[in-house]
This record gives C-alpha cells, structure tokens and sequence, in this order.
C-alpha cells in the first residue's frame, strides 16, 4: 500500500500538520484525522451536503474533494464558525427558528449559509433556497431553514446599523 | 383558561445547541479504542439456496473476524412479531439483501475490497416479484399461502346496496415504494463479551425492540442487553425495526473478535437498497352513491406488498385497513385487507404506516367518483364528512365534536382556491403550454397504535429527582428530531410549575430507563407525554406529603425540595403506567370498536402548475391546516407538518424506487429524487386548536398525520390543470405523466 504523506493546511485559524493517505478524502482527514466530527456523511457522493465546508472562501462538500488538494489551504469546519461562548448568528437562528430537527444536515446547511450571507448579505427568498439548493433536509421541507437564515440576514444588519450609530 | 407556562410556547429545542455547533454525538462521531469495523456481504439472487461460501484469493482472510449464520448459538430470527427474518441466511434466500457473511478488520479500506472478495454459491429457486402474482399463488415464497395477514372489516351489508345506487363508480389506485432517506444512515457500535454481555450504541427509534432482539439472538437475560440510543439523524420509521439487525450483526462479530468494539454504519447505497421502505400498494375501490351524493356503500379491496419477511408489515395492513374508508360516513362498509410476500427486501415501518396508501386510494377516489357523477368534489365531500355521533367502519362512534365541513372551508380559504381555480380556468383556455390547477383532500389519521396496542404495550415512563435539584424524564422515547425531548420536557416543566432548564430528557438506555414503548405512530407525545406528566405529579406529591414542598412554591423552592429529600432519602423517582382509558373498547378478532382514542383531522389544498412540454409538476402554493388537539410547541409542530409535507410531495411527485429483480436500482441520492429548497414551495401550516382532554396539555398525536394528504391533494389538482387524464398511481413521475397524457391523446 501507499505511504502516507505529509498534509499542511491552516484548520479553524490553527496550522495544522497531518500524515495522511495519498488517496484519503479531506471528509475522512476532518473527521478521522483532526477529530472534527460536527462535519458529516450523508451520501459520500455531493448530493447531500451534510460534509460540507469552507475551503480557501469556497463551499465545498468534502467527500468529493482528495485531501492533498487541501495542502497549504484554509478550512473552516463547523467546529471553527462558533467561538467558544458564543454562537455565530447563523447558529442562532437556527436555534430560534427551527431550523434544526435532527440535526444531522445542520452543521452543512450552518456552513452554507454562512456562505451563503458572505457573498449576498441580505438575500431575498429565492437566493436563500438558491444558495441552500445543494444542502438537502429530510425533516424540514426546509420553510424553518429558509426563515433561519432570512431571520440571521437581518439581525447581521440590525448588528451592523447599532455599531454604526 | 390559566395562562400556560410552557405549553403553547415555542420553547428552542433542547439539544439545539449541541445540533447547530456539531457537537452532538451521532453513532458514527463516536470512536472507541480496538474497535473494528463490519461489512455485511448480502445474497444478489433474490430467491434460492445457499451452497457454500467461498473467500476469494489476495486477501489476509486470518486477519478478519468472519460470523456466519453457523455461528449464532442463540435464536438465529429476530425477535419481532413473527420469526422468520434471520440475522443471517443459514440455507434459504428470500431476498437480494440477505445478509449471509458477516466481516470485521481494523482497515475500513481492505474490508471492502474482502466483501468483494467473498463468494456465494446460490442454487437459484423463481422468485416472486409482482404484488398480484403472489395473491395469486403463482409461487408460493411464504408460509402455505404467502398471506401475512389478511383482515375484513364490515359493516352494513355491502352487497345489498348496489342495485337501488344511482351512481356506481369504480377505480383502482397504486402506490410506489418509497424510501425514508434520513440524512443519517443507519449503524451501530457493539461491545459483546461472554460473561458480561452485550452493549449496543446506535441510531434507532426502538431500543426496547433492539433489546429484545439482541435477547433472543444471544439467550441472555434481561439486564445483559443493554442498548444505548445515541443521536439519531432522523427516522421516519426506518430506524424502527432495521437497527435489530445491525445490532445484531455489529454484537455477533465483537463476540467473535473477543469483545471488541465493532463499528457498522452503512453507506448510502447499502442503506438505501438494504433496509426497509414503504409498502407498494394497490387498492380497488366500488362505491355507491344515491342521486344526492350520500355514500351509500364503499367495497374495498386494499393489498400490501410485504417483501420477504412478515417484520411489521400486519400492523402495516391494519392502520392502512382502518383509515381505508377516509373520514366519511358510509353506512355499508367492508374492507378487505391482505399483504403478501415478495422476494424483495421485507418493506417496513415510514411515517404514515400503512395510513398514506388507502388514504391516497380514497382521496383520489373521491375525485374521480365527484368527476363522473358530474358533482363538485367539495360538495360531494361535504355531504360525507364524519361528524359527531356518526361511526368509522369499524364502528368507532365519534364523541368529539369535530367540524370537518369547517376544515375543509377553512383550507379552501386559506389557499383561496374558489379565485385560484377561476384564474386557472382562464389561465388554461390560453395557448400557455403551462397548464395550472387546485385540489385538496381530507383526511385522518388515528393517534397511538390500532386497537388494542397500547394495551398491551402497557408501557411506563418516569421522572427522577437529581442531585442538582433537576428532574430527569426517564422514558425510552427516542428524539430523533421530531422534539421528543423538548415537549415531554415542556409537559414536565408545566406540571411542576418550573422553569424548563429544570427539567432534562435522559438518554434512551435500557439500563437506566422504563420501557415506555416504540417511537412510533404518533404516540410519543400524547401517550408518553401523558405518563410522564402523571409520574412529575405523583413526584411532586412525594414531596409534598414528605414536607419538603409546599404549595404555592417558586420553581426554586422546587428544586431545594428536591435536594432535600434526596439528601435524606438517597432516591427520588415516580413512574405511571399505561392504562386504557374505560369507554374505549376495541375487539381484535372481528377489527370492530374504537381503533384509536382519537384521530387527528386535517384538510390540505395545494395549487400546481403543469408543463405540458416537460411535464413537469410545479408545486405553487401549499396549504396544511390541521386539528391535532392542543399546539404544545408551536415551532416545533411547524416544523413537523413542514417536514412532512415535504416527504408527502415526493412521495407523490417524485420518490420512485426502480425495481430489478427485487433489488432497488437506484439506490443513490442522484437518482432517487427528493426535494431540495429550490423545488417545494413555503409550506403554509395551520392548526385549529381544540384540547383533547386526555392528552397532556389537550395535545394529540401529530408526527405521521402530514404524510396522509399531500399525494392525493396534488394528484387532484394535477387532474384539474390537465383535466383529460386520470392519474391513478403514485408517484407520478414526469415519465408517467407523459405516458398517460399521450395514451388520452391517442
Ligand atoms: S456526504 Fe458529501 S455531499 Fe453527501
Ligand atoms: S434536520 Fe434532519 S435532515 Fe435536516
């Protein structure tokens, strides 16, 4: 078998050095390796999105992508969006809205809304479900996901409009 | 009415935060020192006989642990209703599925590539895979007849209707399976040992069920089985009878390998084409009506395809029996149901049990039948509607004071479906290849198991007082993100009059707590709500009568008294049990009385939009407004229509299981089609609240109710967009629809 190699990549603002297979996917090295088990595996395909991540500013879904392609980038896990006391606004919402059931696609949907709210701070409606579409959930018929994140665009401005007065 | 402290009040989620920051602790998160994991190496010949095994070349078959059904010293079926499923095919294959070969290595990778390297030598027998065939006999798979379970329900007499009806209208309705599609697939960890037995972590519903299974399989007695729910990512009834045999599988394996721990988590596929999923079903219908409408009589004839083992699939037939006739009144009724064995894998427990099948047939039914007699399918439902005092076709008497005419209104308005259609009528007399309609349908759906079930069940929960002062509910109700925790923590919260951060949910383990029964149809918080309601009253009374408590108190005051009196006494629990309200009364053998001590009602309308280029079915606009007693937690029983709604739409527009000799073919999230956020409409949810006085707090069950109506309102407004064609069958995919609009055409 293949030896493994050497993998650095900055994780949640920390620089990370790991030995890791050749042919291993970045979903296995976050969840197996670094021990980041809030990422997860719904279809190890792409169509589910629960393993998604933030890659070097990009959403990506983990299980699609080799781990060496990660060598020298930054991540940003689930574990890396809350500080330790404090949850994102994103999270938040979440909690507030409903907008998680099981739990088990929330970590992805928190990620891609994250996402999501960094290229279009305050998306209508239609650029929500648009910037969710590749995020699938099986127990919320996704209406409580959508207000989540249309709840987190609009206390980030009310957020921004305090700082600013 | 006493302002409520926490009933009624959307309360955030009790393991929310655990679930937003991902650190709840699902089964495949969790790593244990040792551990192994397991593959199954299943059968690929849907019926035959099993001659020998063969371990290819190039692989350390030394280093693997390796069961085989040769190995099981206990009972090698698992325990459920009837035992015919085993754990492991000994000689006879009854499915594609069957799990033959169990393996087990440290390497996740060199383990796939030995299940590839395993090989079985199957003498194939013909198998059955058509529904009717198997009524007919053709073969015989199971049993003298291949029949799991065959019921009649009658009332009135039938056949003495048909030749004074005006109208006699006909029809004959299918449903796919479908397949529950949780995000989380199934799986388990198992530490089994010799002396000390055997401990199961897992994501499941049921860990009685799995308990008893594990029981049988390895002879053990009661407290050396010990199953410990971890967080489970979603359920929908595919983690109600499935995770037996995973357990199984996972503990068989320890024990070979000397304990340890031995993880098996399925991927997407093995999931998806293994497990359980929603029974097919075909239904003929015969019904009578006078010049007016009036139902005079309905004549069903309702079939199930089981799949190979009987698993659940007669309590399956049951739900979908009663339910068969909808929420109408008929004074002749009979009802025949059967489920039969196929050479598929056995088809189990989704959301809706049975119910969203004959619900689908009726609804539809009522269409079709309002079509041919030239009437308005909102009057002829009207005229039908159960109202108090008039009885179900088993003969349950309704005694509350429903208004199902009301709801239907309600709904209509909601939707504002009289302005819809008229702009739809006009909209589709234009040249537009867009063809748009409304439909609706009502429905019912029975709370807490059929019949006799929940006696027999006669299930316990309880609630602890803790060191901190805190109350523990013990129950072993599963969350499985429908809420479990927050509401039977809501219900607590309110009896004790404490703040709700006084009160937690313990972790479903045998070990520690009561069986309070299955997480299943519906009776989670109406039935288990219930009993741990009446354990925190008779805990607060401990310390009332021991003087710690008096009343009125502050929650602090509360929570000292608890302290108190374990200080002095060392323990502090309370627990009810079950027990059948008296007017209820239900007779198994002749499937007449009341089948549940109450129903929720509901009527849902929807507006489509039809491309008659593409075919394609456009959900527009959706209305869900229900009765379901008392909203506990308005967020969260949102979030449950919501959700079920959802699964309802693609269970009648898109979720096709594309069979291969027995085996599903698309077993993949790219080619089975659930919907994303870009394809459903904002689901409109609204209760009509009227407390039922004996749930907690006045609510009723609402879990499955979502999953009956969203088929057969959209089918019915895909009837109206397209008004020449019929559709008859679910789901009702854009192959399908071209097909039958080409065949009106032709
Ligand atoms: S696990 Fe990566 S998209 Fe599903
Ligand atoms: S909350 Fe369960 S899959 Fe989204």
């Amino acid at each position: 078998m293949a030896e493994k190699m050497k993998l650095s990549l900055n994780v949640n603002g920390q620089a990370r050095t790991l030995d890791v297979w050749p042919m291993a996917r970045l979903l296995d090295v976050i969840r197996e390796d670094l021990h980041l088990t809030g990422t997860k595996e719904g279809c190890g395909e792409g169509e589910c999105g629960a393993c998604s991540v933030i890659l070097d500013g990009k959403l990506v879904n983990s299980c699609l992508i080799p781990a060496v392609q990660a060598e020298g980038g930054e991540l940003c896990t689930i574990e890396g969006v809350a500080s330790e006391e404090q949850l994102h606004l994103v999270q938040e919402s979440f909690l507030h809205c409903g907008g998680a059931q099981c739990g088990i696609c929330t970590p992805g949907m928190v990620m891609a809304a994250v996402d999501l709210l960094h290229r279009c701070p305050q998306p209508d409606e239609a650029q929500i479900r648009d910037g969710l579409a590749g995020n699938l959930c099986r127990c919320t018929g996704y209406v409580k996901i959508v207000d989540s994140v249309a709840d987190a665009a609009e206390r980030a401005l009310q957020v921004a409009k305090e700082s600013r007065s | 009415m006493n302002p409520s402290l926490h009933i009624g009040h959307s309360r955030i989620r009790k393991e929310g935060r655990a679930k937003v920051t991902g650190a709840a602790q699902y089964t495949d998160d969790v790593c244990m020192s040792g551990m192994l994991y397991g593959a199954t190496v299943r059968s690929r010949v849907a019926r035959g006989i099993l001659k020998g095994i063969e371990f290819g070349e190039g692989i350390p078959w030394d280093e693997f642990i390796i069961v085989t059904a040769k190995d099981v010293t206990g009972d090698l079926y698992v325990a459920l209703i009837e035992q015919d499923q085993p754990f492991l095919a000994l000689d006879r294959i009854n499915h594609p599925e069957e799990p033959v070969v169990l393996l087990a290595h440290e390497d996740r990778y060199l383990l796939e590539k030995a299940r590839a390297a395993v090989r079985l030598i199957i003498e194939p027998l013909p198998p059955l895979f058509d529904l009717e065939e198997s009524l007919a006999c053709r073969e015989v798979i199971w049993g003298s007849d291949n029949s799991f379970k065959d019921i009649l329900i009658e009332q009135g007499d039938v056949d003495s209707v048909w030749g004074a009806a005006t109208h006699i209208v006909q029809g004959e309705y299918k449903t796919g399976a479908q397949e529950q599609l949780y995000i989380e697939p199934n799986g388990a960890i198992a530490v089994a040992k010799a002396e000390e037995g055997v401990t199961v972590w897992g994501s499941l519903q049921c860990p009685y069920y799995v308990h008893k299974a594990l029981k049988h399989l390895f002879n053990l007695p009661d407290e050396k089985v010990r199953v410990i729910q971890m967080e489970t990512g979603g359920g929908f009834g595919g983690k109600e009878d499935y995770p037996s045999l995973i357990a199984g599988h996972a503990a068989l394996l320890s024990l070979k390998s000397g304990g340890r721990p031995v993880k098996i988590v399925y991927d997407r596929e093995e999931d998806m084409v293994a497990t359980t999923k929603r029974h097919p079903s075909r239904t003929r219908i015969r019904s009578a009506f006078d010049a007016e409408g009036q139902l005079l009589a309905l004549d069903i004839d309702f079939a199930l395809d089981g799949g190979a083992y009987l698993t659940l699939t007669p309590v399956v037939l049951s739900r979908g029996a009663i339910h068969a006739g909808g929420p109408y009144r008929c004074p002749n009724t009979r009802i025949r149901a059967r489920a039969v064995a196929t050479n598929t894998p056995p088809h189990g427990a989704f959301r809706g049990f049975g119910a969203p099948q004959s619900l689908f047939a009726i609804e539809r039914h009522m269409n079709v039948a309002a079509a041919e007699m030239g009437m308005d399918p909102i009057a002829l439902r009207k005229q039908n509607l159960l109202k108090m005092g008039d009885s179900t076709a088993t003969g349950q008497i309704i005694k509350e004071a429903i208004d199902l005419p009301g709801l239907l209104d309600r709904a209509l308005e909601k939707l504002d479906y009289t302005a819809k259609q008229e702009s739809c009528r006009v909209h589709n007399a234009s040249s537009s290849p867009i063809k748009r309609g409304v439909g609706f349908a009502s429905f019912m759906h029975g709370c807490g198991f059929t019949g006799a079930g929940e006696s027999y069940l006669a299930s316990v929960a309880g609630v602890e007082g803790r060191e901190d002062g805190k109350i523990h509910v013990l129950a072993a109700a599963t969350e499985m993100g429908q809420g479990a925790n927050t509401i039977l923590s809501q219900v607590v919260a309110e009896v004790l009059k404490v703040p709700l951060e006084y009160v937690e949910v313990a972790r479903p383990d045998t070990a520690l707590v009561p069986d309070s029964g299955p997480t299943v149809a519906s009776r989670t918080t109406m039935v288990v709500g219930k009993l741990v309601q009446e354990a925190a009253i008779g805990l607060r009374q401990i310390l009332l009568q021991a003087g710690f408590l008096s009343e009125p108190y502050a929650g602090e005051a509360f929570s000292n008294a608890v302290k108190q009196y374990l200080a002095k006494n060392g323990h502090l629990k309370a627990y009810s049990q079950y027990s059948t309200p008296p007017q209820i009364v239900w007779d198994d053998q002749n499937y007449k009385g009341d089948a549940y001590t109450t129903f929720a009602w509901a009527c849902y309308a929807t507006e489509v939009a039809v491309d008659t280029r593409t075919f394609e079915v456009q959900v527009e606009d959706f209305v869900a407004l229900q009765e379901v007693g008392r909203v506990l937690n308005p967020t969260l029983a949102e979030g449950q229509i919501e959700g079920g709604v959802a699964q309802g739409i693609g269970y009648g527009l898109s979720e096709q299981v594309v069979w291969n000799e027995g085996r599903m073919a698309n077993g993949q999230m790219t080619n089975y089609i659930m919907a994303t956020s870009m394809d459903l409409p904002r689901i409109r949810v609204y209760f009509e609240e009227s407390p039922y006085p004996l749930g907690p707090g006045g609510a009723k069950g609402i879990g499955e109710l979502p999953m009956d109506g969203s088929a057969p309102a959209l089918l019915n407004a895909i009837q109206d967009a397209l008004a020449t064609v019929t559709p008859r069958e679910i789901p009702l995919t854009p192959e399908r629809l071209m097909e039958l609009v080409e065949s009106s055409n032709g």
